[in-house]
């Protein structure tokens, strides 16, 4: 006990290892936050969702924060509805059955470029007669645009950019530098605008719901991928995954390496000699090939790759270097003693030798851990990736698939791969600052 | 009779016996080792060629893939369109039989196998099922022949230069460890948990996205340029960043590990001994430090060698680089078993080759080494 403490006394002194300690507490923190603020299912319908569960937002669109960095401000996309009053809608009755509804939202223009697109999703609720919308524009130097006026079913979908009419109306072809300017300069008019809906319905018990959706430049906290998907998704996801698959192959493999070589020295003769055969002919596989095989014929769920993966670690030549200490450990005197009073050698084994190598185990199993969360990753920049899970290197396959560098999206590599570095990083150093720690013979150097 | 004075024939009887009993123990640990070697080569090639079909399931996506594409191909050819549907559908079903004798799916599993098993251990890679050489060629060896010059340059060129720098300076390390090299070195080795690709998309943003002053990938322009010089130019600046992101991930660490490898044989008592002695820190180095440390140097260079042949397949996908990596991953994308096991082979033999080789080069450098011996 003594000796923990004064180890955890020692580590506290190499500063690596505090940062380390940090990254890897921020780490378990942000993976715990994610699978409690996005459930399971609730990510992965997200995750693989298309077009309806992401219809509101642009694609390719940075995250918003870049605005910070640039003095020319890219418009924040956004979405609004009625349905949850983030619009505001008033009711009036009128005579013979009639509704008016006067739908308003004040859009707040302050950017330098115009937006991507604005869309209308309208629904909704009659018997026979449909409903009628007329859509207008106030601009902040008091204009009164009318965009359209049109009879509604059941659903409709109103493009900005796509009405001829509205085109022909403007006299141009491109309508939001038509809307958003002002028509004597011809320059980009900041201030508050405002949308005005208003509808009336013929019937009873008849209602319509709107929805505005504002495609801008910039979008959310991470931006969004070709799918229109939100990257925050998977970014908070990637933790979770990265973390379980990089503990697990670590713990895994290091924990059966070690009671296999611990058995296999224990016993010698023939199974010791099969062990050191086996490792042998694992030295002559190709790891690499191995698992693209496998995830190319076979199945490429992340657990597979795992269990693949903990197999092919296990007979390597770590193997060599357990055998060589238990072989040193196996003629100490307190094995003898154990021997002595009738210890089985299961008991020995599980409860003498074993215990033994934990301060060896903790500073390899936190080093290693690195190797196997980029493995993923490099599994997915292959095209491997698990077709299910969101994780970093599937960010980064779709960014490259996508041609990210080479056309300007820099958000979107650079996120996933920042998270990716810190994480190896904070390992890798928490890892060797433990080396040192329990390894007395690298102390002084 | 016990105790008998020895005559001057005997000692040489006795030294001739010493002799051969040299011989006869080295020998008997070539063939044990060779046997063993051979054994791990069979064993791991007949597992690569066994999870290569997957144990015959991917004999069910190829029969299924040949029947798809032949049917397709019959249906959609206006030619074929006018035949009555029977001799239609016979013709398929021969054109298919044709493929799949082509592609060996007539034989049984096991036989198959074993015939890749024993092509491969005699060195004849045979034939592709898919994929063809540049030039044309469906031969294995052209194939691979084809792609080895780029994975040895890419990997030569950085693995060489991350060897002979690390130990350089390592050297310099541990002559004054502890200076703020030193600490920079220790406290820079973790970015080595970093894989290579990484590190290259890192690269390819900064120096082929922002500053636009080198290639995003590839080995050389399209089109090429002609003239001997004006194309390795072409191809060096090709070569610069997949080159710097393998050395840039191994860099760090490597020198750590030589330097404290060194350190820790720089702490013997020899080593203080020949300080005491004043002996020039330069032959300390070269005589005390290195000469012990030599087999460890050997054995990590031969290591090196095997590892280019591998080549790096994810540093050759980011960057395109037409090596043996991604030939290797386009074989295992197209069901191409004569080319995976064909590059596999070829690396178990060498590996073979260097383990044994190893051990007589340990007996070499280092006499108190001797063969055979435990």
């Amino acid at each position: 006990m003594n000796a923990m403490k004064s180890s955890l006394q020692n580590l506290l002194k190499y500063p690596s290892a505090v940062m380390g300690t940090l990254v890897v507490l921020l780490l378990v923190f942000t993976a715990v936050f994610a699978m409690i603020k996005i459930p399971y299912s609730e990510a992965i319908r997200l995750w693989r969702g298309g077009e309806d569960v992401w219809y509101q937002n642009p694609k390719f669109a940075p995250p918003a924060w870049i605005n910070h960095f640039s003095s020319k401000k890219y418009a924040e996309s956004f979405s609004a509805r009625t349905t949850d009053g983030s619009m505001e809608k008033t009711v009036t009755p009128g005579n013979e059955g009639t509704v008016s509804f006067a739908i308003s939202y004040p859009l707040d223009f302050t950017y330098d470029y115009y937006p991507q697109e604005m869309i209308l999703y309208v629904t909704s609720k009659y018997e026979t007669k449909q409903p009628f919308v007329s859509v207008e524009l106030l601009t902040p130097d008091g204009r009164k645009i009318r965009i359209t006026n049109a009879s509604i079913g059941e659903k409709m979908t109103y493009r900005f950019s796509q009405d001829q009419k509205l085109m022909t109306r403007l006299r141009t072809e491109d309508v939001f530098p038509a809307l958003f300017s002002d028509p004597e300069t011809g320059e980009l008019l900041k201030g508050q605008y405002q949308l005005q809906i208003s509808g009336t319905t013929f019937e009873p018990g008849s209602d319509i719901d709107v929805e505005f959706v504002f495609h801008g430049q910039v979008y959310g906290l991470a931006g969004t991928d070709q799918s229109r998907r939100d990257l925050v998704v998977p970014l908070l996801w990637g933790a979770p995954v990265a973390l379980a698959f990089g503990l697990i192959a670590s713990l895994g493999t290091l924990v059966l390496t070690m009671v296999i070589a611990a058995i296999g020295t224990w016993y010698g003769g023939w199974l010791d000699e099969l062990i050191q055969r086996i490792t042998e002919v694992n030295l002559v596989l190709p790891f690499l090939s191995i698992l693209i095989m496998i995830g190319t014929f076979y199945s490429r769920s992340i657990w597979v790759i795992l269990g693949a993966t903990i197999l092919l670690s296990i007979f390597t030549g770590a193997i060599k270097g357990y055998r060589s200490i238990f072989m040193q450990v196996k003629e100490s005197m307190y094995i003898e003693a154990a021997q002595a009073y009738g210890a089985s050698s299961p008991r020995i084994i599980f409860f003498y030798l074993i215990p033994r190598m934990i301060p060896l185990l903790i500073p390899g199993l936190v080093s290693s851990v690195p190797s196997f969360v980029f493995l993923e990753a490099s599994l997915a920049v292959l095209g491997l990736g698990d077709p299910i899970l969101p994780t970093w290197g599937k960010i980064i396959q779709d960014a490259q698939a996508n041609g990210a560098l080479y056309r300007g999206y820099y958000y979107w590599i650079l996120e996933p791969a920042a998270l990716l570095m810190v994480t190896g990083l904070g390992f890798a150093m928490l890892g060797f600052a433990l080396d040192r720690v329990f390894n007395p013979r690298l102390r002084d150097v | 009779m016990a105790v008998v004075a020895q005559s001057p024939s005997e000692n040489a009887g006795a030294k001739v016996s010493l002799r051969n009993s040299t011989f006869l123990r080295v020998s008997r640990y070539v063939v044990v080792r060779l046997l063993t070697l051979f054994a791990t080569v069979v064993v791991g090639v007949y597992l690569t060629i066994m999870i290569a079909n997957m144990g015959g399931y991917v004999d069910q996506i190829m029969r299924s893939q040949v029947r798809d594409t032949i049917t397709q191909k019959i249906a959609l050819n206006p030619a074929m369109q006018k035949l009555d549907p029977a001799v239609r559908k016979q013709l398929i079903e021969e054109t298919i039989t044709q493929e799949e004798e082509r592609l060996g799916l007539n034989v049984p599993l096991a036989v198959r196998n074993a015939r890749y098993l024993t092509n491969a251990l005699t060195l004849n890679l045979g034939r592709a099922i898919n994929m063809t050489s540049d030039a044309g060629s469906k031969q294995v060896r052209l194939i691979i022949l084809e792609r080895l010059p780029a994975t040895l340059l890419l990997m030569g060129s950085s693995q060489l230069f991350l060897f002979f720098a690390s130990i350089f300076l390592a050297l310099g390390l541990s002559r004054r460890y502890g200076n703020f090299w030193d600490k920079l070195v220790v406290a820079l080795s973790p970015t080595s948990a970093v894989p290579a690709w990484f590190y290259g998309i890192f690269l390819i943003l900064i120096f082929a996205a922002i500053f636009q002053i080198l290639p995003f990938g590839g080995m050389v322009d399209s089109p090429p340029p002609s003239g001997t010089l004006a194309y390795s130019l072409n191809l060096l600046k090709h070569l610069i960043l997949p080159a710097s992101s393998l050395v840039i991930s191994s860099f760090f660490l490597s020198i750590y590990n030589y330097r404290t490898f060194f350190l820790i044989y720089s702490s013997e008592d020899y080593v203080e001994m020949a300080k005491a002695k004043g002996l020039p820190a330069r032959d300390i180095e070269s005589r005390y430090i290195l000469r012990p440390t030599l087999p460890n140097i050997i054995t990590n260079f031969a290591l090196l060698i095997i590892t280019l042949w591998t080549g790096a397949t994810i540093t050759e996908t980011v960057f395109l680089w037409p090596g043996l990596g991604r030939t290797l991953y386009r074989a295992i994308g197209l069901y191409d078993i004569p080319i995976i096991v064909g590059s596999t082979i070829i690396y178990a033999y060498l590996l073979a080759m260097t383990v044994f080789l190893l051990d007589f080069v340990y007996a070499l450098v280092d006499p108190r080494v001797k063969i055979g011996e435990n």
